[in-house]
Protein backbone atom coordinates (compact mmCIF):
# COMPACT_ATOMS: atom_id res chain seq x y z
CA UNK A 1 0.00 0.00 0.00
CA UNK A 2 2.55 2.73 -0.38
CA UNK A 3 1.44 3.95 -2.80
CA UNK A 4 -2.70 5.37 -2.48
CA UNK A 5 -5.10 7.45 -2.95
CA UNK A 6 -4.29 9.30 0.18
CA UNK A 7 -1.03 10.25 -1.10
CA UNK A 8 -1.99 11.08 -4.44
CA UNK A 9 -0.34 6.97 -5.56
CA UNK A 10 3.03 8.21 -4.90
CA UNK A 11 5.80 6.08 -4.12
CA UNK A 12 8.11 8.04 -2.29
CA UNK A 13 10.89 6.63 0.19
CA UNK A 14 12.56 8.47 2.94
CA UNK A 15 12.71 12.13 3.57
CA UNK A 16 13.83 14.73 5.76
CA UNK A 17 12.15 17.69 7.25
CA UNK A 18 13.84 20.90 6.05
CA UNK A 19 14.74 22.90 8.38
CA UNK A 20 16.81 26.21 8.05
CA UNK A 21 20.16 25.23 9.54
CA UNK A 22 20.73 23.05 6.87
CA UNK A 23 19.70 25.22 3.86
CA UNK A 24 23.59 26.17 3.46
CA UNK A 25 24.44 22.55 3.45
CA UNK A 26 22.23 21.50 1.05
CA UNK A 27 22.34 24.11 -1.52
CA UNK A 28 26.78 24.20 -0.99
CA UNK A 29 26.35 20.13 -1.36
CA UNK A 30 22.95 18.98 -3.73
CA UNK A 31 22.70 15.82 -0.93
CA UNK A 32 20.41 12.99 -2.64
CA UNK A 33 17.64 13.20 -0.63
CA UNK A 34 14.36 11.06 -1.49
CA UNK A 35 11.80 14.60 -0.32
CA UNK A 36 11.64 17.20 1.72
CA UNK A 37 8.97 17.80 4.03
CA UNK A 38 8.36 21.42 4.70
CA UNK A 39 6.31 23.27 7.87
CA UNK A 40 3.47 25.04 5.20
CA UNK A 41 2.88 27.88 7.75
CA UNK A 42 6.46 29.04 7.28
CA UNK A 43 6.06 29.55 3.70
CA UNK A 44 2.64 30.88 3.82
CA UNK A 45 4.68 34.67 2.93
CA UNK A 46 3.99 37.01 0.27
CA UNK A 47 8.16 37.42 -0.60
CA UNK A 48 11.45 37.44 0.90
CA UNK A 49 14.03 34.70 1.87
CA UNK A 50 11.19 31.95 2.97
CA UNK A 51 9.78 31.76 -1.04
CA UNK A 52 13.42 32.21 -2.21
CA UNK A 53 14.54 29.24 -0.63
CA UNK A 54 11.11 27.33 -1.35
CA UNK A 55 11.75 28.10 -5.41
CA UNK A 56 15.44 27.00 -5.04
CA UNK A 57 14.76 23.65 -3.37
CA UNK A 58 11.66 23.19 -5.71
CA UNK A 59 13.90 23.15 -8.57
CA UNK A 60 15.97 19.79 -7.63
CA UNK A 61 13.75 18.49 -4.65
CA UNK A 62 9.70 16.92 -4.38
CA UNK A 63 8.63 18.36 -1.27
CA UNK A 64 5.59 17.59 0.76
CA UNK A 65 3.94 19.62 3.03
CA UNK A 66 2.76 19.20 6.44
CA UNK A 67 0.43 22.05 8.67
CA UNK A 68 0.73 23.02 12.08
CA UNK A 69 -2.06 24.99 12.44
CA UNK A 70 -5.39 23.69 10.76
CA UNK A 71 -6.27 22.29 14.32
CA UNK A 72 -9.43 20.43 12.85
CA UNK A 73 -10.82 19.53 15.78
CA UNK A 74 -11.34 22.95 17.47
CA UNK A 75 -14.78 23.66 17.13
CA UNK A 76 -14.04 27.05 15.05
CA UNK A 77 -14.47 27.51 11.67
CA UNK A 78 -12.08 26.72 9.19
CA UNK A 79 -9.77 30.10 9.08
CA UNK A 80 -10.36 31.33 5.11
CA UNK A 81 -7.23 33.50 4.95
CA UNK A 82 -5.35 30.15 6.00
CA UNK A 83 -6.62 28.00 3.67
CA UNK A 84 -6.62 30.19 0.99
CA UNK A 85 -2.65 30.73 1.48
CA UNK A 86 -2.14 27.18 1.89
CA UNK A 87 -3.68 26.16 -1.19
CA UNK A 88 -1.29 29.13 -3.05
CA UNK A 89 1.13 26.75 -1.35
CA UNK A 90 -0.06 23.74 -2.81
CA UNK A 91 0.27 24.69 -6.11
CA UNK A 92 3.65 26.39 -5.49
CA UNK A 93 5.09 22.97 -4.44
CA UNK A 94 2.58 20.67 -5.86
CA UNK A 95 2.72 18.40 -3.09
CA UNK A 96 0.99 15.42 -3.76
CA UNK A 97 -0.52 15.53 -0.34
CA UNK A 98 -0.89 17.31 2.34
CA UNK A 99 -0.56 16.88 6.02
CA UNK A 100 -1.95 18.36 9.77
CA UNK A 101 -2.41 17.17 13.16
CA UNK A 102 -5.74 15.31 14.40
CA UNK A 103 -6.55 17.90 17.38
CA UNK A 104 -7.59 21.37 18.01
CA UNK A 105 -5.49 24.01 19.57
CA UNK A 106 -7.93 27.63 18.84
CA UNK A 107 -11.33 28.72 20.21
CA UNK A 108 -13.10 31.67 19.66
CA UNK A 109 -10.53 32.99 17.16
CA UNK A 110 -7.85 33.13 20.02
CA UNK A 111 -5.14 30.18 18.93
CA UNK A 112 -3.17 28.70 21.83
CA UNK A 113 0.10 27.13 18.86
CA UNK A 114 -0.03 24.41 20.34
CA UNK A 115 -1.87 20.51 19.62
CA UNK A 116 -4.05 19.78 22.14
CA UNK A 117 -5.43 16.61 22.21
CA UNK A 118 -8.81 15.53 21.51
CA UNK A 119 -11.88 14.33 23.78
CA UNK A 120 -12.41 10.48 22.21
CA UNK A 121 -16.24 11.10 21.21
CA UNK A 122 -18.33 10.67 18.20
CA UNK A 123 -19.17 14.57 18.61
CA UNK A 124 -15.71 15.55 17.92
CA UNK A 125 -15.23 12.60 15.76
CA UNK A 126 -17.88 14.24 13.64
CA UNK A 127 -16.83 18.08 13.88
CA UNK A 128 -13.05 17.15 13.23
CA UNK A 129 -14.39 15.09 9.98
CA UNK A 130 -16.46 17.57 8.55
CA UNK A 131 -13.60 19.88 8.89
CA UNK A 132 -11.11 17.84 7.22
CA UNK A 133 -13.57 17.22 4.67
CA UNK A 134 -13.93 20.79 3.93
CA UNK A 135 -10.38 21.54 4.09
CA UNK A 136 -9.64 18.94 1.41
CA UNK A 137 -12.65 19.92 -1.06
CA UNK A 138 -11.39 23.62 -1.41
CA UNK A 139 -7.18 22.38 -1.44
CA UNK A 140 -8.12 19.52 -4.02
CA UNK A 141 -4.88 17.30 -2.42
CA UNK A 142 -5.38 14.43 -0.37
CA UNK A 143 -4.95 15.35 3.46
CA UNK A 144 -3.80 12.89 5.71
CA UNK A 145 -4.35 13.43 9.50
CA UNK A 146 -1.22 12.80 12.21
CA UNK A 147 -1.76 11.59 15.58
CA UNK A 148 -0.24 13.49 17.79
CA UNK A 149 1.61 12.45 21.11
CA UNK A 150 -0.74 13.43 24.12
CA UNK A 151 -0.15 13.83 28.01
CA UNK A 152 -3.99 14.22 28.82
CA UNK A 153 -6.91 11.91 28.77
CA UNK A 154 -10.68 13.41 29.27
CA UNK A 155 -13.80 11.61 31.53
CA UNK A 156 -15.93 12.49 28.38
CA UNK A 157 -14.00 9.85 25.84
CA UNK A 158 -16.25 7.26 24.36
CA UNK A 159 -13.34 5.31 22.85
CA UNK A 160 -9.84 4.40 22.42
CA UNK A 161 -7.35 7.11 20.74
CA UNK A 162 -7.15 4.81 17.75
CA UNK A 163 -10.73 3.55 17.48
CA UNK A 164 -11.36 8.05 17.40
CA UNK A 165 -8.71 7.84 14.50
CA UNK A 166 -10.15 5.33 12.50
CA UNK A 167 -13.95 6.77 12.78
CA UNK A 168 -12.38 10.45 12.20
CA UNK A 169 -10.68 9.04 9.04
CA UNK A 170 -13.22 6.89 7.73
CA UNK A 171 -16.11 10.06 8.02
CA UNK A 172 -13.83 12.20 6.43
CA UNK A 173 -12.23 9.60 4.08
CA UNK A 174 -8.79 10.94 4.49
CA UNK A 175 -5.50 9.34 5.01
CA UNK A 176 -3.66 8.75 8.10
CA UNK A 177 0.16 10.11 8.76
CA UNK A 178 1.18 7.78 11.11
CA UNK A 179 3.42 9.07 13.46
CA UNK A 180 5.35 5.78 15.76
CA UNK A 181 6.86 7.58 17.72
CA UNK A 182 3.66 9.69 18.57
CA UNK A 183 2.03 6.62 19.49
CA UNK A 184 5.21 5.55 21.66
CA UNK A 185 5.16 8.41 23.63
CA UNK A 186 1.03 8.10 24.61
CA UNK A 187 1.78 4.54 25.13
CA UNK A 188 4.05 4.94 27.64
CA UNK A 189 1.81 8.17 29.21
CA UNK A 190 -1.47 6.65 28.92
CA UNK A 191 -0.47 2.98 29.66
CA UNK A 192 -1.66 0.88 26.24
CA UNK A 193 -0.17 -1.51 24.07
CA UNK A 194 1.24 0.29 21.39
CA UNK A 195 0.89 -2.85 19.35
CA UNK A 196 -2.33 -2.60 19.78
CA UNK A 197 -3.02 1.09 18.11
CA UNK A 198 -0.82 -0.33 15.10
CA UNK A 199 -3.01 -3.14 14.65
CA UNK A 200 -5.97 -1.31 14.81
CA UNK A 201 -4.77 1.30 12.38
CA UNK A 202 -6.34 1.26 8.72
CA UNK A 203 -3.52 0.20 6.84
CA UNK A 204 -4.83 1.13 3.95
CA UNK A 205 -5.31 4.52 4.78
CA UNK A 206 -1.57 5.27 6.03
CA UNK A 207 -0.22 7.67 3.63
CA UNK A 208 3.21 9.07 5.34
CA UNK A 209 5.08 7.92 8.72
CA UNK A 210 6.60 9.97 10.81
CA UNK A 211 9.68 8.94 13.01
CA UNK A 212 11.18 10.99 15.97
CA UNK A 213 13.01 11.60 18.94
CA UNK A 214 11.73 12.33 22.19
CA UNK A 215 12.75 13.28 25.82
CA UNK A 216 11.72 11.05 28.98
CA UNK A 217 11.15 12.58 32.47
CA UNK A 218 10.64 10.71 35.40
CA UNK A 219 7.05 10.41 35.51
CA UNK A 220 5.52 11.11 31.56
CA UNK A 221 7.58 11.02 28.03
CA UNK A 222 7.90 14.53 26.09
CA UNK A 223 7.34 14.39 22.38
CA UNK A 224 10.76 16.95 22.37
CA UNK A 225 12.36 15.64 18.38
CA UNK A 226 15.87 16.56 19.82
CA UNK A 227 17.37 13.20 20.10
CA UNK A 228 18.20 10.07 18.29
CA UNK A 229 15.01 7.55 17.01
CA UNK A 230 15.57 4.82 19.69
CA UNK A 231 14.85 0.99 19.08
CA UNK A 232 11.33 0.41 20.22
CA UNK A 233 10.36 2.96 17.95
CA UNK A 234 12.58 1.08 15.26
CA UNK A 235 10.41 -1.64 16.37
CA UNK A 236 6.96 -0.20 15.77
CA UNK A 237 7.83 1.33 12.49
CA UNK A 238 9.36 -1.99 11.21
CA UNK A 239 5.69 -3.27 12.86
CA UNK A 240 4.18 -0.79 10.80
CA UNK A 241 5.50 -1.06 7.24
CA UNK A 242 5.20 -5.35 7.71
CA UNK A 243 1.08 -3.68 7.85
CA UNK A 244 1.03 -0.88 5.86
CA UNK A 245 4.08 -1.68 3.57
CA UNK A 246 7.04 0.70 2.57
CA UNK A 247 5.05 3.78 2.96
CA UNK A 248 6.79 7.18 2.74
CA UNK A 249 8.65 7.67 5.69
CA UNK A 250 9.99 11.25 7.19
CA UNK A 251 12.38 11.46 9.81
CA UNK A 252 11.35 15.18 11.99
CA UNK A 253 14.08 16.84 13.71
CA UNK A 254 13.44 20.19 15.34
CA UNK A 255 15.56 21.02 18.38
CA UNK A 256 19.20 20.55 19.19
CA UNK A 257 18.84 19.94 15.27
CA UNK A 258 22.50 18.36 14.05
CA UNK A 259 24.38 18.90 11.25
CA UNK A 260 22.40 16.96 7.78
CA UNK A 261 24.85 14.65 7.41
CA UNK A 262 23.98 13.38 11.17
CA UNK A 263 19.74 13.96 10.62
CA UNK A 264 20.42 11.66 7.44
CA UNK A 265 22.18 9.33 8.43
CA UNK A 266 19.29 9.07 11.36
CA UNK A 267 16.78 9.26 8.25
CA UNK A 268 18.54 6.18 6.43
CA UNK A 269 18.49 3.94 9.59
CA UNK A 270 15.03 3.27 8.12
CA UNK A 271 15.89 1.96 5.42
CA UNK A 272 16.80 -1.20 7.33
CA UNK A 273 13.45 -1.41 8.18
CA UNK A 274 11.68 -1.58 5.13
CA UNK A 275 10.79 -4.89 3.09
CA UNK A 276 12.97 -6.04 0.09
CA UNK A 277 10.80 -5.32 -2.92
CA UNK A 278 8.69 -8.53 -3.80
CA UNK A 279 9.60 -10.28 -7.22
CA UNK A 280 6.74 -8.85 -8.89
CA UNK A 281 7.71 -5.54 -8.29
CA UNK A 282 11.41 -6.48 -9.68
CA UNK A 283 10.08 -7.83 -12.49
CA UNK A 284 7.88 -4.13 -13.47
CA UNK A 285 11.27 -2.12 -12.79
CA UNK A 286 12.95 -4.66 -14.90
CA UNK B 1 -20.05 18.52 28.24
CA UNK B 2 -19.98 19.37 24.61
CA UNK B 3 -16.81 19.75 22.76
CA UNK B 4 -17.27 23.42 22.60
CA UNK B 5 -16.99 24.22 26.12
CA UNK B 6 -15.00 21.62 27.14
CA UNK B 7 -12.85 23.59 24.46
CA UNK B 8 -13.24 26.99 26.02
CA UNK B 9 -12.71 25.44 29.72
CA UNK B 10 -9.42 24.26 28.53
CA UNK B 11 -8.44 27.11 26.64
CA UNK B 12 -9.10 29.33 30.01
CA UNK B 13 -7.12 27.02 31.82
CA UNK B 14 -4.20 26.56 29.59
CA UNK B 15 -3.77 30.65 28.94
CA UNK B 16 -4.32 31.58 32.46
CA UNK B 17 -0.52 33.03 33.09
CA UNK B 18 2.09 30.50 34.25
CA UNK B 19 2.08 32.30 38.17
CA UNK B 20 -1.46 32.01 38.53
CA UNK B 21 -2.25 28.27 39.96
CA UNK B 22 -4.69 26.05 37.65
CA UNK B 23 -8.03 25.43 39.25
CA UNK B 24 -9.44 22.50 41.03
CA UNK B 25 -12.36 22.34 38.07
CA UNK B 26 -9.58 21.03 35.53
CA UNK B 27 -10.43 17.32 37.23
CA UNK B 28 -13.72 17.47 36.54
CA UNK B 29 -12.69 17.23 32.34
CA UNK B 30 -9.22 15.54 33.06
CA UNK B 31 -8.41 12.48 34.26
CA UNK B 32 -5.34 12.31 36.64
CA UNK B 33 -3.53 8.99 36.01
CA UNK B 34 -1.19 6.93 38.21
CA UNK B 35 2.01 9.26 38.52
CA UNK B 36 0.04 12.64 37.93
CA UNK B 37 -2.94 14.56 39.18
CA UNK B 38 -5.30 15.84 36.87
CA UNK B 39 -3.29 19.55 37.37
CA UNK B 40 -0.16 18.02 36.33
CA UNK B 41 -0.77 16.73 33.31
CA UNK B 42 -2.68 20.29 32.09
CA UNK B 43 0.04 21.74 33.51
CA UNK B 44 2.47 19.99 30.83
CA UNK B 45 0.75 21.81 28.59
CA UNK B 46 0.25 25.16 29.97
CA UNK B 47 3.92 25.37 30.51
CA UNK B 48 4.63 24.29 26.31
CA UNK B 49 2.02 26.88 25.27
CA UNK B 50 3.10 29.86 27.39
CA UNK B 51 7.11 28.76 26.60
CA UNK B 52 6.55 28.51 22.62
CA UNK B 53 4.81 32.08 22.98
CA UNK B 54 7.30 34.09 25.05
CA UNK B 55 10.00 32.64 22.99
CA UNK B 56 8.49 34.07 19.45
CA UNK B 57 8.41 37.03 21.55
CA UNK B 58 11.57 37.08 22.95
CA UNK B 59 13.19 36.27 19.89
CA UNK B 60 11.12 38.53 17.49
CA UNK B 61 12.26 41.54 19.69
CA UNK B 62 15.72 41.56 21.36
CA UNK B 63 15.72 45.32 21.30
CA UNK B 64 12.51 46.27 23.51
CA UNK B 65 14.12 43.83 25.82
CA UNK B 66 17.38 45.45 26.01
CA UNK B 67 15.60 48.50 26.70
CA UNK B 68 13.22 47.58 29.77
CA UNK B 69 15.62 44.95 30.56
CA UNK B 70 14.75 40.96 30.70
CA UNK B 71 12.98 41.03 33.92
CA UNK B 72 11.22 43.56 32.76
CA UNK B 73 10.47 42.03 29.34
CA UNK B 74 9.32 38.98 30.43
CA UNK B 75 6.71 40.38 32.82
CA UNK B 76 5.48 42.72 29.67
CA UNK B 77 5.16 40.06 27.43
CA UNK B 78 2.58 37.89 29.53
CA UNK B 79 0.53 41.25 30.19
CA UNK B 80 0.14 41.59 26.85
CA UNK B 81 -0.49 38.08 25.44
CA UNK B 82 -2.82 37.65 28.48
CA UNK B 83 -4.88 40.96 27.14
CA UNK B 84 -4.32 40.33 23.28
CA UNK B 85 -4.24 36.40 22.75
CA UNK B 86 -2.84 35.51 19.42
CA UNK B 87 -5.84 35.42 16.82
CA UNK B 88 -3.44 34.34 13.50
CA UNK B 89 -2.33 31.10 12.57
CA UNK B 90 0.79 32.01 12.81
CA UNK B 91 3.03 33.28 15.08
CA UNK B 92 4.79 35.65 13.32
CA UNK B 93 1.69 37.61 14.08
CA UNK B 94 1.94 37.53 17.47
CA UNK B 95 3.63 40.92 18.54
CA UNK B 96 1.29 42.83 15.61
CA UNK B 97 -0.44 44.41 18.22
CA UNK B 98 2.17 45.02 20.87
CA UNK B 99 3.09 48.58 19.77
CA UNK B 100 -0.89 49.91 20.56
CA UNK B 101 -0.76 47.86 24.09
CA UNK B 102 2.18 49.36 25.34
CA UNK B 103 1.02 52.62 24.38
CA UNK B 104 -2.14 52.03 26.35
CA UNK B 105 -0.61 50.15 29.03
CA UNK B 106 3.10 52.67 29.54
CA UNK B 107 3.20 51.51 33.32
CA UNK B 108 3.97 48.15 32.07
CA UNK B 109 6.68 49.32 29.77
CA UNK B 110 8.85 51.40 32.58
CA UNK B 111 10.71 54.34 32.69
CA UNK B 112 11.65 54.70 29.16
CA UNK B 113 8.40 54.21 27.23
CA UNK B 114 9.16 56.54 24.35
CA UNK B 115 12.61 55.13 23.40
CA UNK B 116 10.68 51.32 23.96
CA UNK B 117 7.99 52.53 21.44
CA UNK B 118 10.33 53.30 18.99
CA UNK B 119 11.89 50.11 19.44
CA UNK B 120 9.19 47.88 18.81
CA UNK B 121 7.91 49.95 15.67
CA UNK B 122 11.09 49.33 14.70
CA UNK B 123 10.89 45.57 15.16
CA UNK B 124 7.58 45.23 13.73
CA UNK B 125 8.70 46.75 10.78
CA UNK B 126 11.91 44.68 11.00
CA UNK B 127 9.59 41.73 10.76
CA UNK B 128 7.13 43.09 7.58
CA UNK B 129 10.22 43.68 5.51
CA UNK B 130 11.47 40.32 6.05
CA UNK B 131 8.73 38.79 4.14
CA UNK B 132 6.31 41.01 2.23
CA UNK B 133 5.77 40.80 -1.40
CA UNK B 134 8.18 42.58 -3.70
CA UNK B 135 6.59 44.38 -6.95
CA UNK B 136 8.07 44.73 -10.15
CA UNK B 137 11.31 46.36 -9.94
CA UNK B 138 12.06 49.68 -11.92
CA UNK B 139 15.93 49.93 -12.47
CA UNK B 140 18.03 52.45 -12.87
CA UNK B 141 17.64 51.72 -17.08
CA UNK B 142 14.19 52.12 -16.90
CA UNK B 143 14.67 55.64 -15.66
CA UNK B 144 17.71 56.36 -18.48
CA UNK B 145 15.22 58.07 -20.03
CA UNK B 146 12.87 60.48 -18.04
CA UNK B 147 9.58 59.63 -18.99
CA UNK B 148 6.47 61.38 -17.52
CA UNK B 149 4.08 58.94 -17.84
CA UNK B 150 6.01 56.33 -15.24
CA UNK B 151 3.72 55.44 -12.51
CA UNK B 152 6.17 54.42 -9.47
CA UNK B 153 5.74 53.05 -5.99
CA UNK B 154 7.81 52.19 -3.34
CA UNK B 155 8.20 48.02 -2.90
CA UNK B 156 5.99 46.85 -0.35
CA UNK B 157 8.70 45.22 1.82
CA UNK B 158 10.12 48.69 2.44
CA UNK B 159 9.01 50.82 5.85
CA UNK B 160 9.57 54.34 7.12
CA UNK B 161 10.11 55.13 10.35
CA UNK B 162 10.50 58.66 11.94
CA UNK B 163 11.80 57.90 14.96
CA UNK B 164 13.14 60.27 18.20
CA UNK B 165 15.94 57.35 19.46
CA UNK B 166 18.18 56.17 17.09
CA UNK B 167 17.20 52.45 17.94
CA UNK B 168 18.22 51.25 15.09
CA UNK B 169 22.08 51.07 16.16
CA UNK B 170 20.68 50.10 19.29
CA UNK B 171 18.36 47.00 17.64
CA UNK B 172 21.85 46.20 15.16
CA UNK B 173 23.73 46.05 18.79
CA UNK B 174 21.40 44.22 20.51
CA UNK B 175 21.35 41.57 17.95
CA UNK B 176 25.00 40.80 17.65
CA UNK B 177 25.68 40.88 21.51
CA UNK B 178 22.96 38.96 22.47
CA UNK B 179 22.28 37.54 25.19
CA UNK B 180 22.33 40.88 27.22
CA UNK B 181 21.23 41.14 30.70
CA UNK B 182 21.37 44.93 31.39
CA UNK B 183 19.19 47.78 30.66
CA UNK B 184 20.45 49.76 27.83
CA UNK B 185 20.53 53.75 27.74
CA UNK B 186 20.03 55.63 24.23
CA UNK B 187 20.12 59.30 23.78
CA UNK B 188 16.67 61.52 22.24
CA UNK B 189 17.99 62.11 18.58
CA UNK B 190 15.35 62.18 15.53
CA UNK B 191 16.29 60.24 13.18
CA UNK B 192 13.94 58.83 10.18
CA UNK B 193 15.01 55.11 8.63
CA UNK B 194 13.85 53.18 6.19
CA UNK B 195 13.93 49.01 6.88
CA UNK B 196 13.90 47.44 3.45
CA UNK B 197 15.42 43.96 2.16
CA UNK B 198 18.11 42.82 -0.04
CA UNK B 199 18.67 39.30 -0.77
CA UNK B 200 16.89 38.31 2.05
CA UNK B 201 18.17 40.17 5.12
CA UNK B 202 17.01 43.26 6.44
CA UNK B 203 18.41 46.64 6.79
CA UNK B 204 17.93 49.93 8.70
CA UNK B 205 19.09 52.84 6.19
CA UNK B 206 19.02 56.49 7.88
CA UNK B 207 17.09 58.96 5.67
CA UNK B 208 17.39 62.58 5.38
CA UNK B 209 14.26 64.54 6.17
CA UNK B 210 13.34 65.65 2.68
CA UNK B 211 13.97 61.75 1.29
CA UNK B 212 11.59 60.87 3.99
CA UNK B 213 8.62 62.77 2.65
CA UNK B 214 9.40 61.93 -1.04
CA UNK B 215 9.57 58.06 -0.26
CA UNK B 216 5.86 58.41 2.47
CA UNK B 217 4.55 60.25 -1.08
CA UNK B 218 6.33 57.66 -3.30
CA UNK B 219 4.36 54.80 -0.84
CA UNK B 220 0.80 56.54 -1.99
CA UNK B 221 2.20 55.95 -5.93
CA UNK B 222 1.95 58.23 -9.09
CA UNK B 223 4.38 59.98 -11.61
CA UNK B 224 7.35 61.35 -10.12
CA UNK B 225 6.27 64.50 -10.81
CA UNK B 226 3.12 63.76 -8.65
CA UNK B 227 4.83 62.31 -6.12
CA UNK B 228 7.50 65.45 -5.46
CA UNK B 229 4.40 67.59 -5.46
CA UNK B 230 3.16 65.95 -2.85
CA UNK B 231 6.00 65.52 -0.29
CA UNK B 232 6.43 68.95 -0.97
CA UNK B 233 2.95 70.05 -0.19
CA UNK B 234 3.36 67.85 3.29
CA UNK B 235 6.67 68.86 4.29
CA UNK B 236 8.39 72.15 2.50
CA UNK B 237 11.60 71.35 1.57
CA UNK B 238 14.84 73.87 0.95
CA UNK B 239 15.99 74.12 -2.72
CA UNK B 240 19.41 72.23 -1.81
CA UNK B 241 17.10 69.45 -0.84
CA UNK B 242 15.31 69.74 -3.81
CA UNK B 243 18.33 69.13 -5.63
CA UNK B 244 19.14 65.92 -3.92
CA UNK B 245 15.95 64.68 -5.76
CA UNK B 246 17.89 63.38 -8.96
CA UNK B 247 20.92 61.31 -6.38
CA UNK B 248 17.76 59.87 -4.52
CA UNK B 249 16.27 58.50 -6.85
CA UNK B 250 19.43 56.97 -8.51
CA UNK B 251 19.94 55.55 -5.23
CA UNK B 252 16.44 53.67 -4.48
CA UNK B 253 16.46 52.50 -7.88
CA UNK B 254 19.91 51.04 -7.42
CA UNK B 255 18.31 49.43 -4.11
CA UNK B 256 15.54 47.98 -5.94
CA UNK B 257 13.13 50.38 -3.82
CA UNK B 258 11.04 51.54 -7.22
CA UNK B 259 8.55 49.28 -8.24
CA UNK B 260 5.21 49.00 -10.52
CA UNK B 261 1.86 49.50 -8.34
CA UNK B 262 1.10 46.35 -6.34
CA UNK B 263 -1.97 45.57 -5.75
CA UNK B 264 -2.48 43.88 -2.31
CA UNK B 265 -5.56 42.42 -1.08
CA UNK B 266 -4.64 40.80 2.22
CA UNK B 267 -2.07 41.59 5.13
CA UNK B 268 1.24 40.10 5.30
CA UNK B 269 1.55 37.18 6.93
CA UNK B 270 3.89 34.00 7.81
CA UNK B 271 5.00 31.83 10.65
CA UNK B 272 8.10 30.94 12.39
CA UNK B 273 6.40 27.35 13.21
CA UNK B 274 8.56 24.22 14.10
CA UNK B 275 7.46 20.41 13.00
CA UNK B 276 5.69 18.29 15.42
Amino acid sequence: MPANRFNGHTDLGVGIGLRIPHYQHIFTHRPVVDWFEIISENFLVDGGRPLAVLDQILERYRVVQHGVSMYFGSTDRLNREHLRRLKALVKRTGTPWLTDHLCWGSVDGRYTHDLLPMPYTFEAARVTARKIREAQDFLEVPIAVENVSSYAEFHMSEMTEWEFLSEVVERADCGILLDVNNIYVSSRNHSFDPYEYLNSVPAERVAQIHIAGHSKFEKYILDTHDHPVIDPVWDLYAHATKRCGNTATLLEWDDHIPSFTEVQAEAMKAERYRLAPAPSDLEVVR
Amino acid sequence: MKLAELQRRMAEDLLRPLDRPLSKGVAEYLKPNDRLTSVERLEIYRRSVWYRLLDSLHEDFPGLRDIVGDRKFTALSEAYLSACPSTSYTMRNLGSKLEGWMRENPARVGRRVEPALDMVRLEWAHIEAFDEAEGKVIGPEDLAEYNPELVLALQPYVRLLDLRYPVDELRIQAKATSPRTGVTRVRKQAVFVAVHRSEGDVYYRRLEPGEFAVLRSLQRGGTLEKVVTRALRSAPMPEELQNSLRSWVAAWAQLGWLCHPVRTTTPPSSARSRGR
